[in-house]
């Protein structure tokens, strides 16, 4: 059933609307936005006016529907920044004011003429009780339009709509039951981790732990922005990269393992049973990116493990069959991000291999962070991001300034050009056989 | 006296622990396998032997109270009190009795949410704020994707595509709805409309002429008031002025257009990650229902599930059959922007004798 039929319960459906308007100001007319409420997908437009007939707040949402009618007759949007903020933070709010003025210079749509956003950050890997999810509505609700979005792109909840007043008292009261406000701005932003080893046999790592030692570790810098741009943690289990922190975040820790895949031939054979040679062949073998995979005469599997580059196509696949090894541990990932300014950077590979298994381990990860974030903002330009400083300043460079040595794995090609000068070669060489005899 | 404020407790991210399903808990980093039952249903086995079931559905992302506790009611009374959200805004309930997925689905269902999302369907479209809350929206966010997704209805609730299709959409040229196999992303074409008298008050002029990427902006003394003016021929028209000094004003309800970019891929399965990659332009921004883009981007599924291999994104696809069978079966028009001048534009020429017949 989609949200166009007839619901058997109207009044626990998608499509319902009280029959009683407790707020006090008449809707304006929205033509373009109820074009949106047709069709089959649940419809925000719905859900926007079913927040304009409630007591508290309905009139700033029978506001917010006219501002954005007009913005759809339009096409232009009219909303600016400005500063709004809670005590002792410098960030987390985006602070909206209306720009669209009548010739009387007074606000067309006065009762959301303050819509701030506060931008929450969610638990590692999104997980929520019911109760948990009812309390945070009810505070909004108490506080706010009720408008909730479950996720932002960097990974917040974002709680939609409320004056400069409600911020504080919105976030006094989450903040006491184990509530924080996530970055905006120039700092260290929320960062994200997938369900990983809470629901998925991919899993290479403890991905909430990661990403929690790594966030918490810069709560100063989140909260008080004061770095050169945003810098974002992503965490994911696997190379299937979920969380897409290769493309989208400047530190992105990513799950993996060193020794063999591991096979069950026996589920293999029921596999090849099931779905034919000439499936698996297609599917499986000859998708290999290194061609590290052979189907044995008697149905089993061989796996070429040097050459296995963990891509996960095979173990997608046939997720009874194969499956990751048991050395696990990440690869860490530095400098992606979109467009502005240079054009898009994917993540480059600064740590192959690192275990995360002690104290020690992870204490080193935490020390990893910090050393590259205090690194980068002695020395980004404004509003540069990493993989910009990586770009400009070259990636030699930039490990020199951390601190760590180069390393095959970081490359996709060696060097083409000859035009360098390279009068310490042999000094460079002798380190890499002493780093080689350990 | 005025009351001494409270100082916040800086808690950072929440431990997830206290909020998770305790089969999650009780089988945490110990995953056997997993099998998709049906569109929309994930079964995973613990290496305990320990089962769950997971029923993924779509909502419209932007929630009140009536949908929190509607749905909240669903996961209480067909599911066992614990919520999970995907990337992509997908919601999840789980349940560890096999027994209950069936009226679970039935209860999304008769709430009006579609249930699928899962392996080679189109799922939920990723996307950004746009004229409900951003300040520099090119389009509107919501409102694209409700459209889109009317559209694309029934490839999210059944799973018929080679693999799985990824959705962005972005309102203006930063693309903060990200990476896509297919993303429909803002595209300005005429270069910013400077209100001199605002300047002065509003921006700080070298922030700015630095935040131009091709060098086109520089301070001019305009009317005897210190502004800023644009090299209209350098201009690339991407809108980056916008942000820091916002009476350089990019959109415009004319020239304001969609662009779409397909074979952006962010897994590492069986090719790297790749960017997307330009394929259509010009495109109206025609609220309330964008059809034109709706168009480009049924014809571009449905080439694509006619065409590609199974586990073939949208990307690798297109790899394999190369760039002008891509634009010769999708009937799109190739012309001289879709040829990249940016830095590294060599790495994308064809500097072979690669060709197909």
């Amino acid at each position: 059933m989609s949200a166009t039929d007839k619901p058997k319960n109207p009044e626990k459906h998608c499509t319902y609307l009280p029959s009683e308007k407790k707020s006090s100001k008449p809707f304006h007319n929205t033509p373009n936005l109820d074009e949106l409420e047709k069709g089959p997908w649940p419809s925000f437009v719905t859900g926007l006016k079913r927040l304009a007939m409630q007591d508290k707040f309905g009139n700033m949402m029978v506001d917010l529907l006219g501002q954005l009618e007009h913005s759809y007759k339009t096409r232009l949007g009219y909303w600016k920044g400005g500063t709004v903020s809670v005590f002792g933070y410098g960030g987390g709010i985006i602070p909206r004011f209306t720009e669209l003025m009548g010739t009387d210079g007074k606000p067309m749509f006065p009762e959301s003429k303050e819509f701030h956003t506060i931008r929450v950050q969610p638990p590692a890997g999104n997980h929520y009780s019911t109760k948990m999810l009812r309390q945070l509505s009810d505070s909004w609700d108490k506080h706010g339009s009720g408008l909730i979005a479950f996720h932002g792109q960097t990974g917040n909840i974002m709680f939609i709509g409320t004056t400069t007043q409600n911020v504080q008292t919105f976030f006094d009261e989450i903040n006491e039951y184990g509530w924080d406000l996530g970055g905006a701005g120039p700092c260290v932003r929320t960062g994200m981790s997938c369900i990983g080893a809470a629901r998925c046999e991919q899993s290479n790592c403890d991905e909430q732990k990661i990403h929690r030692l790594l966030v918490n570790n810069f709560m100063d810098d989140m909260h008080r922005p004061a770095l050169p741009y945003k810098f974002k943690f992503k965490v994911s289990g696997c190379p299937n990269d979920c969380m897409n922190s290769i493309q989208r975040s400047d530190f992105a820790v990513i799950g993996t393992w060193r020794d063999d895949m591991k096979v069950d031939q026996a589920e293999v054979k029921k596999y090849v049973a099931d779905k034919g040679r000439k499936y698996i062949v297609d599917n499986v073998v000859s998708r290999c990116p290194t061609k590290a995979l052979s189907l044995n005469d008697d149905d089993t599997l061989a796996v070429d493990n040097r050459n296995c580059v963990r891509c996960m196509h095979c173990i997608n696949v046939m997720t009874k069959a194969l499956s990751p090894g048991d050395d696990k541990g990440v690869t860490i990932l530095l400098g992606g991000k979109r467009t502005l300014k240079i054009g898009d950077t994917m993540g480059t590979v600064l740590v192959p291999f690192m275990k995360l298994e002690s104290d020690d381990d992870y204490e080193a990860l935490k020390e990893l962070a910090e050393t590259i974030i205090d690194f980068w903002a002695e020395n980004a330009l404004e509003h540069e991001r990493t993989g910009e400083t990586i770009e400009r300043i070259g990636l030699v460079n930039f490990l020199e300034g951390i601190g760590i040595e180069p390393d095959p794995n970081m490359i996709s090609s060696a060097r083409q050009s000859s035009y360098v000068r390279m009068d310490d070669w042999d000094a460079e060489a002798e380190k890499w056989k002493a780093r080689k005899a350990g | 006296m005025a009351e001494t404020p409270r100082h916040p407790i800086e808690s950072g991210v929440p431990d997830a622990f206290q909020y998770m399903h305790p089969v999650f808990l009780n089988n945490y980093g110990a995953w056997s396998y997993h099998e998709r039952l049906r569109p929309g249903v994930l079964m995973h086995v613990a290496k305990s032997g320990d089962k769950v079931w997971t029923v993924r559905f779509g909502t419209q992302r932007q929630l009140g109270p009536y949908e929190i506790n509607l749905l909240c009611d669903i996961a209480d009374e067909f599911g066992e009190g614990y919520v999970h959200f995907t990337i992509r805004s997908n919601m999840e309930i789980m349940v560890t009795d096999e027994a209950k997925v069936e009226p679970l689905i039935k209860a999304i269902e008769d709430a009006g949410y579609p249930v699928g999302g899962t392996g080679p369907s189109v799922t939920m479209i990723s996307h950004t704020q746009g004229w409900l809350h951003c300040d520099i929206p090119g389009t509107d966010a919501s409102g694209v994707v409700k459209a889109l997704m009317d559209e694309l209805y029934e490839e999210y609730t059944n799973e018929t595509m080679p693999n799985r299709v990824h959705i962005t959409t972005s309102c203006c040229q930063i693309n903060c709805g990200g990476q896509g196999d297919i993303a429909i992303n803002v595209q300005h074409t005429k270069p910013p409309k400077i209100n001199h008298d605002l300047v002065a008050n509003a921006c700080e002029r070298p922030s700015v002429v630095a935040r131009c990427p091709v060098a086109a902006i520089r301070p001019a003394m305009v009317n005897g008031k210190p502004s800023l003016e644009v090299d209209e021929k350098k201009c690339i028209c991407c809108g980056a002025c916008f942000p820091p000094c916002p009476p350089m004003q990019i959109n415009d309800s004319e020239f304001t257009k969609l662009a779409i970019w397909i074979g952006g891929k962010h897994s590492n399965a069986r090719s790297k990650p790749m960017f997307h990659k330009l394929v259509a332009a010009g495109i109206p921004n025609n609220a309330p229902r964008w059809p034109e883009v709706a168009e480009i981007v049924k014809n571009i599924l449905a080439v694509y599930k006619k065409d590609a291999q199974d586990w073939e994104r949208i990307g690798d696809w297109v790899e394999r059959i190369g760039w002008p069978r891509f634009f010769e079966l999708t009937e799109l028009p190739f012309t001289k922007f879709h040829i990249d001048n940016w830095r590294g534009a060599r790495n994308s020429l064809n500097a072979s004798a690669h060709i197909r017949f």
